[in-house]
């Protein structure tokens, strides 16, 4: 236990690595192909659902919709298990919070929920645009790309942090680095 | 039956990280600001034990690689765009369904978000693939293929850095 409640990360993380080769091995064995862990494609399934009910045309002739078929899939029900496990654990241990806006967010930028549901709403359409062009994010990239030792996992992950710590630290301002 | 397996698997998933803490917005830019490690620690074990488990299984014939490939341009720019707008956001597409299941509503913002740029991604795809995705394709190569070497050295390689980094971090209390 660690002092806000939860476990301690190298426990959850240990545990997180028998799940990504037990899930590896258990869909090889009943699906016949293994399904390493991903997120990011689903939210081209799930943009590709929502625009077919406006422009099924469209859609149907995308390029890039027609290779990762618009469809609900292993990964989607993956990512919607994620929201209900964490609802489970955190209202399993009272930890559980409706937050509207962050407490570093407010600090940075005490400008109301708007600006941070701009802030959100841009931020994630640069992540996700930039998952998709690299083939993968923190999950499908970072942990499954790493745990094969794939170059492309690798270099993704490396680009991931570069940009991010960079852009972090230009927000928030930066403390001096810790290995000073 | 692929749609209940990714249903429990994403149930475990998101009970793990919640219970790890590092769905919370202050963990994620907590990192990338380099003041808080919980997250990357979190991630790290992770790797370790699914990179001894992954090469255990595939030695002994239970399971297949399924590696991405590798393509300069695309792994480069993508990864550092990736980046900044997980800094801006401060969630990745994973974390960001689970931070919303712990309640953090401003989540579904960038949920909203990511479902837009991967429409604009949809598009800009024909023009990208011409372009970006051409530039430095290596293929689906793994590190010890590219060395040359038996993957359990590398593995070995990766064991010493992280543990070495654990133990800087625990001694700097990060």
């Amino acid at each position: 236990m660690s002092s806000n409640g939860g476990w301690n990360p190298y426990l959850a993380g240990v545990l997180v690595g028998i799940l990504a080769v037990a899930s590896v091995v258990v869909t090889t064995q009943v699906l016949g192909k293994g399904n390493y862990l991903g997120a990011s494609t689903t939210f081209v399934r799930g943009a590709g659902l929502i625009e077919k009910q406006v422009a099924p045309e469209h859609v149907s002739q995308n390029e890039y919709f027609a290779k990762e078929k618009v469809k609900i899939d292993w990964q989607m029900m993956f990512v919607v298990g994620i929201f209900f496990g964490a609802l489970l654990a955190s209202l399993s241990d009272g930890s559980f919070r409706k937050e509207k806006i962050p407490p570093m967010w407010n600090e940075r930028f005490p400008y109301g929920v708007w600006c941070r549901a701009a802030g959100a709403f841009g931020g994630g359409i640069i992540a996700i645009f930039g998952a998709r062009l690299a083939g993968g994010c923190p999950s499908g990239h970072g942990l499954s790309g790493v745990m094969q030792l794939s170059l492309s996992g690798l270099i993704a992950m490396a680009g991931f942090m570069v940009g991010g710590i960079v852009i972090a630290r230009a927000i928030y301002g930066g403390r001096e680095y810790p290995w000073t | 039956m692929d749609l209940v397996f990714g249903m429990a698997t994403g149930i475990i998933f998101g009970f793990l990280l919640q219970k790890g803490r590092v769905l919370r917005f202050e963990k994620q830019i907590g990192f990338l600001r380099l003041i808080d490690m919980t997250i990357i620690k979190f991630m790290l074990s992770a790797i370790l034990v699914g990179m001894v488990g992954i090469y255990l299984c595939y030695d002994l014939g239970m399971i297949q690689l399924d590696v991405k490939s590798t393509v300069l341009g695309a792994q480069i720019i993508g990864g550092l765009m990736f980046g900044v707008g997980w800094a801006i956001f401060g969630f990745c597409p994973g974390t960001a369904a689970g931070a919303l299941g712990e309640g953090r509503i401003h989540a579904l913002w960038g949920i909203f978000g990511m479902l837009a740029g991967a429409a604009l991604y949809a598009e800009a795809y024909p023009e990208l693939s011409n372009t970006l995705l051409k530039w430095g394709v290596i293929g689906k190569v793994t590190l010890p293929e590219l060395l040359q070497v038996n993957h359990w050295v590398v593995i070995g390689g990766f064991f010493f850095v992280i543990i070495a980094f654990f133990v800087w971090c625990e001694k700097k209390k990060l």
